[in-house]
């Protein structure tokens, strides 16, 4: 299999944003996300409180994986900075917001990570990070699963398969066997037991153009097999939805798939997902500090509709919760079946 | 006319096979879509032999679905391969084991 690279690496059209969003304007689609938010009684679409800050801390990641909505690698730059993350925090300590779920690239590898931990589990937030497993076998990160476990954090890692075909496949060769190394050490520092409280989600999305399964289908599929294959036990699973951007759609371009796709997501619409969908809960700051809806938007740069607070250090949660969530054709990856969200499906 | 038996176009139309008939059709599709679900066999592996089945039945049009809905359901290919042989084996098996008749025939014909 050829190695991907990022799109900005290969100067590719799709590494601009500009040309994402005039891709996914230019299909032919039997209605706008707008239109079925209206449909399901949710327009326009307003947040809830804000239950998790989600900092996005860079693009730097050791992988590069073939369906990266972030067109993260290891020659990606944009880091943020101790500073940036300082604001974070200063925002997190005037609310009492209990989640901070930090994510990348690998955001292991932002130099100021662990210290951004250390201050937010020592407010009492709950920390989630959100883990490509193969960064616990780099250089100077063996210790990552003890220093995850003496902060309560909770490890929410991505494998796409618990057999190796798959995994491969979507994030390169011999990443498998380097992540069932990952998750045998995290195990062995008291995580995945369901008793010691340290909590490890396994992550998988399609490794192609369809949907993901069913979580609740296929936990207990999933445990049995990584026990019986490799002794490797975990807490839950979570099945996500590949969102069309960056090198996802760049994929679906090149294979003929996107319309086929797109055309997927929006006939399997679910109105029932619309109460729980991430971007009404979550607030996300970008490696520079500018504020986001979800990731997603912060990829393709749809920064919140809130005049006088988009970058975090002008965080002002009243403005922010008039606001109206930013939408785009995009969005139908989080209605689609049983939903999806980065904590898995919305519905049943 | 068209110009093939079989049209990929024809498969999002399969419940037009109800317009002539719909309580029996309702009937079908109820219980279709009970057998799929999770049982005492998870929703995946009733999906695998619903691909073993199709390409046993030789189906284009279950094939399409059941492919797709393979993937949908978590499988990978390697699983999914090894459903075709197992339909292949049963269909190149049950040719063999007749075989035993062929030669019971020539057995009882022959000197």
């Amino acid at each position: 299999m050829a190695r991907t690279i990022s799109l900005l690496a290969r100067h590719a059209p799709l590494a601009s944003v500009e040309h994402q969003r005039a891709a996914l304007a230019a299909l032919p689609l039997a209605r706008d996300f707008g239109d079925a938010a209206q449909s399901a009684g949710a327009w326009p679409l307003r947040p809830h409180a804000i239950a998790t800050l989600q900092i996005n801390v860079g693009k730097l990641c050791n992988q590069t994986c073939r369906h990266c909505h972030v067109d993260a690698g290891p020659d990606r730059q944009e880091t943020m900075s101790r500073e940036t993350m300082a604001l974070c925090l200063r925002a997190l300590a005037s609310t009492t917001i209990p989640t901070v779920d930090i994510t990348g690239g690998a955001p292991e590898l932002n130099p100021h990570f662990r210290w951004l931990v250390e201050q937010a589990a020592a407010m009492g937030r709950h920390v989630m990070d959100r883990c490509n497993l193969t960064v616990l076998t780099t250089a100077g990160q063996a210790d990552l699963p003890e220093f995850f476990a003496r902060h309560r954090v909770e490890v929410v890692a991505s494998l796409p398969h618990y057999r190796a075909t798959n995994t491969d496949r979507q994030r390169g060769d011999g990443v498998y066997d380097k992540s069932i190394a990952a998750l045998k050490r995290l195990n062995e520092a008291g995580y995945g037991d369901g008793r010691s409280g340290l909590r490890l989600v396994l992550v998988t999305n399609p490794v192609g153009a369809y949907l993901p399964p069913s979580q609740a289908s296929l936990e207990a599929e999933w445990k049995r097999e990584l026990m019986c294959q490799h002794g490797v036990t975990f807490d839950a699973l979570y099945c996500i939805t590949n969102m069309p951007i960056s090198r996802y759609l760049d994929w679906l371009v090149e294979s003929d798939n996107l319309a086929g796709y797109m055309e997927r997501l929006v006939t399997a619409f679910n109105p029932s997902t619309m109460s729980g969908l991430m971007c009404r809960d979550t607030l996300s700051v970008g490696w520079d500090g500018l504020l986001y809806d979800c990731d997603f938007n912060q990829m393709l740069e749809l920064g919140v509709e809130a005049a006088s607070a988009r970058h975090i250090r002008d965080f002002d949660p009243s403005a922010l919760a008039g606001r109206s969530i930013v939408v785009g054709r995009h969005c139908f990856g989080c209605t689609a079946g049983a939903g999806s969200s980065c904590g898995g499906s919305l519905a049943s | 006319m068209a110009d093939s038996y079989y049209d990929p176009h024809d498969l999002p139309r399969f419940p037009d096979i109800g317009n002539n008939a719909p309580d029996l059709a309702k009937k079908f599709f109820e219980w279709y879509g009970a057998v799929f679900a999770d049982g005492a066999l998870s929703a995946r592996e009733k999906s695998l032999i619903a691909l073993a089945v199709a390409h046993a039945v030789q189906c284009p049009y279950c094939i399409d679905a059941y492919s797709k809905d393979a993937l949908e359901k978590g499988s990978d290919l390697d699983q999914m391969t090894e459903a075709v042989h197992v339909a292949a084996a049963i269909r190149g098996g049950a040719s063999l084991v007749h075989g035993v008749q062929m030669r019971k025939h020539a057995e009882r014909l022959g000197m």
